[in-house]
């Protein structure tokens, strides 16, 4: 009989959870589901469950579960039940090629979607247009710019130039004051989304006549953001334009505001502003930011059904350690499903062309508006919304519930406040 | 064109004395003891999570959080050293096992804080965050500098440990000579426990700090790897001096790139200035 030590056993136990764990991530994480006498209808992805964008990815899955489960209450796909397949990217890139490989063809699942950002989402282009899949898009910047696919759809509301539709708000407000602003300053982080935001807003500087005094990228492992912001100051741009993720995004709120960054208009492409996470530890210090946002509560926005997703979402999300207020991404995340079920269920089939084809040549009713794509599988109508942050103060979240603290400023069509300009006052 | 150069020096250096505080305990356990705890980063991100849980429920500061949080780390560090003495140093298998085995107690941690906390991002704010001191054109933001501050004296406790105490001079002789230390009546393990303790205590304290800068989240720690532990080396593997001046000279350098040339380059030539002071002081900076 072979004994071991109490240090050993202790020794080897860790080693079993770690394996444990290890087989947790690497194992497809479904949810066990009643077995049905109907072949279920397979709907594959990665997300980002761990790693830096799992906060958003988490929040994504919760409103696909949503999407899912409505789905099933009412007959599923074809009168047939719809059954997630799906494995944690890690928000990492390479990770997703393999991924959605395994769906197509070990999995053999019947519709894929993609995963969370930019960065996940062009990875797995060349594995979906080799198999012909319509490929709903999870706000991917640009990303069929380079591959034109003619079955990738974006939920994205980015517009039919996403790369400068992006930024195109941002420009037009800036380029609405008197006396007009005359520089600009691009910074973003070195990646992907980031630099595609850039690529835009520079097309956009350029076309307003906008001088660029700054156009830099900082590295992901950037811990102190006061350089940066002291540089730009230096060279006293009227615009700043920012291209960041979330912990980015909260480095330079934080360094702006001990410079004391004097810009008549600042924000533009900052990720994490939306999270409720940041929100609410930020609160003041973002008062007179204007930034991109895809959907806050505000009159102009009452989209059918948005509203009891929401309620539904924020009753999933209690205790998930996930973005409680799901504003940005989930309603989006639900939408791009609800899009594809749709399509599916009024085409009778699953055949991949077919659903294309439907898809593309509809407009369709989601709870984040009505969605008609142009050809290359963006919105037809840019929708990138401009906001800035009015009002606020350090009470922290519940403040961001009403209308009034995020006011929408472009474009026309679903305005709810005027501007507060310049910023630095 | 001062002002700017006098600013990006200040912020050089307070964003070193941050560098200095993640990287000095590892200082301890990868320079003094020869253990590659790749898992040091994801500790500090431990702390972080440890000190958002105090300032959350508690109401208590950031830094206070993490001095409070630093006997536990102590004693977490003493059995992790136990786990690994008794499963790979023991037997000689320390080199390559030793790395997975932290590797997969890195590995472990992250999945933890996600099972316990979620994948969101967290942070702390305080009364002093935000806020900034201006000494003639320079300004010298609270976030930075009280890291820099707490780095300093953390740095300064340790040194005056090893430097005037027993168990520290032990400390300092178990990774030059063990037989040497046994025949001075210290058992070289225990010392090493205690080292290690240590070197994990100050992870508590580098995680009140990280969480002041900026969001965290539960893989934070794996962007901060290859940074330590170029400061450990560059300081010449295993001075506290070292450590300091290495982690202000690569804050120094990573700031005035950023400043005056683009910050996208600030890793690149900080890493070159590491390789550039390797080819020619092997040993790092203070190294023996």
């Amino acid at each position: 009989m072979i004994r071991f030590s109490a240090t050993r056993r202790w020794a080897l136990k860790l080693g079993a959870t770690a394996f444990a764990a290890a087989l947790t991530l690497a194992a497809p994480l479904q949810p066990s589901s009643a077995a049905s006498p109907q072949k279920p209808v397979k709907i594959g992805f990665s997300m980002a469950l761990t790693g830096g964008l799992a906060g958003a990815g988490k929040a994504a899955l919760i409103a696909m579960e949503i999407w899912r489960d409505d789905i099933n209450k009412a007959g599923g796909l074809l009168g047939r039940p719809v059954e997630f397949v799906y494995y944690d990217d890690q928000t990492n890139p390479s990770t997703v090629p393999g991924i959605y490989t395994k769906l197509l063809t070990l999995d053999n699942v019947d519709l894929v979607v993609s995963g969370y950002a930019t960065n996940m989402v062009a990875p797995a282009m060349p594995i979906v247009m080799s198999r012909k899949m319509v490929f709903m898009s999870l706000f991917g910047l640009a990303v069929n710019e380079k591959f034109h696919y003619p079955n990738y759809f974006q939920i994205m509301p980015a517009g039919p130039h996403p790369r400068s539709d992006w930024s195109a708000g941002f420009f037009d407000i800036g380029m609405a004051q008197t006396p007009k602003p005359a520089t600009v300053a691009l910074v973003g982080a070195d990646a992907e989304f980031a630099r595609n935001a850039l690529d835009g807003a520079r097309e956009n500087a350029n076309k307003a006549g906008l001088k660029i005094v700054y156009d830099k990228t900082y590295p992901a492992a950037t811990a102190d953001f006061t350089p940066i912001v002291r540089a730009i100051q230096a060279e006293a741009p009227d615009m700043v334009f920012i291209a960041s993720y979330p912990p980015d995004s909260a480095g330079m709120v934080r360094a702006i505001n001990e410079v004391g960054l004097k810009a008549k208009l600042l924000g533009g492409g900052m990720v994490g502003l939306q999270y409720a996470s940041l929100l609410s530890k930020l609160g003041a210090s973002l008062n007179g930011i204007v930034n991109y946002d895809f959907w806050v509560p505000e009159p102009t926005l009452k989209f059918e059904g948005v509203e009891e997703f929401l309620k539904k979402y924020q009753e999933r999300a209690k205790g998930q350690g996930v973005d409680p207020l799901g504003y940005y991404l989930p309603p989006y995340a639900y939408a791009y499903l609800q899009l594809l079920g749709n399509a599916v269920n009024a085409v009778g089939s699953l055949d991949q062309q077919k659903l294309a084809d439907y898809i593309r040549s509809h407009t369709h009713k989601t709870v984040v508006g009505d969605v008609t794509f142009a050809p290359n599988g963006e919105w037809s109508t840019p929708r990138a919304l401009m906001v800035q942050f009015q009002g606020v103060d350090d009470s922290g979240l519940e403040q961001f519930t009403h209308a009034g603290k995020r006011v929408v400023l472009w474009p026309e069509q679903w305005k709810s406040g005027t501007l507060h300009y310049p910023y630095a006052q | 064109m001062l002002d700017l150069f006098l600013n990006a020096l200040a912020a050089g250096v307070l964003l070193g004395g941050f560098y200095a505080a993640v990287t000095i305990g590892l200082t301890i356990s990868f320079g003094q003891l020869d253990i590659v705890n790749i898992a040091h980063p994801a500790f500090i991100v431990l702390g972080s999570f440890c000190t958002f849980v105090l300032h959350e429920h508690l109401g208590l500061d950031p830094v206070l959080a993490g001095v409070l949080l630093t006997p536990v780390f102590f004693c977490i560090g003493v059995g992790l050293y136990s786990v690994y003495y008794a499963s790979f140093e023991r037997r000689g298998d320390e080199t390559l096992r030793g790395l997975a085995f932290f590797f997969g107690i890195m590995f472990i941690l992250e999945v933890l804080l996600i099972m316990t906390f979620g994948v969101d991002y967290r942070l702390v704010e305080t009364a002093y965050i935000g806020q900034a001191i201006h000494i003639g054109p320079v300004g010298l933001p609270f976030r930075m500098l009280v890291p820099f501050a707490v780095a300093m004296a953390t740095a300064g406790a340790i040194y005056l440990y090893l430097s005037k105490t027993f168990t520290g001079r032990a400390i300092l002789a178990v990774a030059q000579d063990r037989l040497a230390l046994q025949l001075m009546g210290a058992d070289p393990v225990r010392t090493k426990q205690i080292a290690f303790g240590i070197g994990l205590a100050t992870t508590a304290i580098a995680g009140s700090l990280l969480i002041m800068l900026g969001p965290v989240e539960p893989s934070l720690g794996r962007l901060y790897i290859g940074r330590v532990f170029a400061i450990v080396v560059l300081g010449g593997m295993g001075s506290i001096g070292g450590t300091i001046v290495a982690a202000i000279i690569l804050g120094v350098v990573e700031s005035m790139v950023a400043t005056f040339y683009g910050p996208s380059w600030a890793p690149a030539v900080a890493f070159g200035f590491l390789l550039v002071t390797l080819a020619v002081r092997p040993a790092g900076l203070f190294g023996r």
